[in-house]
């Protein structure tokens, strides 16, 4: 494996500037060009449905830290439109065509839109970037009132910071508890009383139907499947994101809801060989976990993205020497004072042990397990506890080892 | 190595403890403890925790540089 001259990485922001990082903490000193869509320098997204709503003052960009050593070239507000593997190289929408022997593809996800008929009128918002989260916070405080559709971790934030700065909240969730689908039952219970002790109005069980406009062509109400609707000025979609690989249409490489990885984050081409130089990482990529038997997943979450950034990297500087990827999944989330902390995968549990359920204290405490086996654990207000499980999970997955997973059905080859 | 935490941006993600639990670990009362003098050795550790935290309230002080000849 000999270390490659030119790295391009695409998408600025978490993954890929973790995987910028690594390169130069390691020593390499090739050129290095960084390339975004997004004409903001890289900031972190997590404040956005946090303090960047909740507080009254003005928010300044949450940068997040740039590589040390040699300059990286900044490709800002470019956005990558094709990829060719035999070529190795990516075109830019602007026409530039950047030759790599190593690339990271850490383009992130998009916010699903809402299936409801037609285009959404103004006033109906999603929420995943800098300018996104300005224009929702601009119409937040007493007075106003807003509709959050989705009712997972997102979307709770989104109803907490909105609720905090005097809002009247409705939040409206398909399933019959918030979270449920990720957590279930007993830790949905558990966030849906801490909304409604919040004085969120929780609907559950409907969907959303279509948006209803005023005169002026801005949003009045949102309407919902038992056919009633309820009045809001605003309304923020939070049904999670759509891996951003468009642009990866006609690579050859394997699609599925994210690019389809190795275990040592290579990006796999249709035939299931890794594609040469080629790593991807946080929530463009789909990563093989032990702990899902070996199924690939996408957790989207933040020490996920971060560690598959420097994991990527490594690979790319060491070849298969650099170890497969196996950091635990990690998760957080502050809601109406209760710290959410979670490790592995929750959502795979076929069973949920709870061993502390105090809601007015702030503590939660649940532990995950499928067919017998530990897959993850989430707490709240007992943070303490969870470097235990993690320690657990990882020698699970260990145990567990990581099978080559089959294509599932319905991958594509991009 | 002297290892700080800005306790004032410290959230209790526990990244840190998750990377370090040599160096960091939490008390009864949900708060971050930590050996503000770990060993040398410990370096490698201490500076994936300060790389973890999500914000990026630990600080590890640079190696002391090589003793001029
Ligand atoms: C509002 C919000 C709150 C969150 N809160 C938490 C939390 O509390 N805890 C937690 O664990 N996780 C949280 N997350 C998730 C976490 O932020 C993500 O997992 C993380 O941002 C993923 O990083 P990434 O670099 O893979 O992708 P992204 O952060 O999505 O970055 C991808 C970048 O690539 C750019 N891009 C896309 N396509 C192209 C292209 N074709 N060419 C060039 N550039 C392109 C995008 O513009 C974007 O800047 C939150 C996410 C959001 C949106
Ligand atoms: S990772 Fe950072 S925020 Fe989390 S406990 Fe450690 S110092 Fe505090």
């Amino acid at each position: 494996m000999r270390a490659p001259h030119r790295v391009v990485v695409v998408g600025a922001s978490l993954a890929g500037l973790s995987a910028a990082r690594t390169l130069r903490a390691e020593g390499w000193t090739g050129s290095l060009t960084v390339v975004g869509a997004e004409p903001h320098l890289p900031y972190d997204r997590p404040p956005l449905s946090k303090e960047v709503l909740a507080r009254e003052e003005e928010p300044e960009l949450p940068r997040l830290p740039l590589p040390a050593g040699p300059d990286a070239r900044w490709l800002l507000g470019r956005r990558a439109v094709r990829l060719d593997t035999s070529e190795r190289r990516v075109t830019l929408s602007d026409g530039t065509g950047l030759a790599y022997d190593g690339l990271v593809i850490a383009t992130g996800a998009h916010a699903r839109t809402p299936r409801a008929g037609g285009p959404a009128p103004p006033g109906v918002f999603t929420l995943r970037g800098w300018d996104d989260a300005l224009a929702v916070r601009a119409r937040l405080g007493a007075g106003r009132s807003l509709v959050v559709v989705g009712g997972g971790f997102l979307g709770s934030e989104i109803a907490a910071a909105a609720r905090a700065r005097g809002t009247a909240v409705t939040l409206v969730e398909a399933a019959e508890q918030p979270l449920t689908r990720a957590l279930g039952r007993v830790a949905g219970a558990y966030v849906a009383g801490l909304q409604e002790e919040a004085g969120i109005t929780v609907r559950t069980g409907t969907r959303v139907t279509g948006f209803r406009t005023a005169l002026g062509g801005g949003l009045c109400a949102v309407e919902l499947t038992n056919a009633s609707a309820v009045p809001a000025d605003t309304a923020v979609v939070a049904l999670g994101g759509v891996p951003a690989t468009d642009w990866l249409a006609g690579s050859g490489l394997l699609l599925d809801q994210g690019v389809c990885c190795d275990p040592f984050l290579r990006a796999l081409r249709g035939d299931g060989s890794p594609a040469p130089g080629v790593v991807a990482a946080g929530d463009a990529a789909k990563v093989p976990y032990a702990l899902a038997g070996g199924s690939r997943v996408t957790t989207g979450h933040w020490a996920d993205a971060l560690a598959q950034g420097a994991a990527a990297a490594s690979t790319l500087l060491h070849g298969e020497t650099a170890g497969p990827y196996d950091t635990v999944p990690s998760f957080w989330a502050d809601l109406h004072g209760a710290r959410f902390r979670s490790v592995g995968l929750p959502s795979l549990a076929d069973e949920a042990t709870v061993l502390e359920h105090d809601p007015a204290g702030r503590r939660l405490e649940i532990a995950y397990h499928h067919r017998g086996s530990p897959v993850g654990a989430l707490t709240a207000g007992r943070t303490s506890r969870l470097a235990a499980y993690r320690a657990e999970l990882a020698s699970a997955a260990r145990s567990a080892g990581v099978c080559a997973a089959a294509p599932s059905a319905g991958t594509r080859t991009g | 190595m002297r290892v700080t935490v800005d306790m004032d941006l410290c959230q209790s993600h526990g990244q840190c403890v998750f990377a370090a639990p040599e160096i960091f670990a939490f008390d009864d009362e949900e708060n971050l403890v930590h050996q503000e003098h770990p060993d040398e050795a410990e370096r490698e550790q201490a500076e994936r925790a300060a790389a973890l935290c999500p914000v990026r309230a630990v600080t590890v002080a640079p190696a002391p540089s090589p003793a001029a000849p």
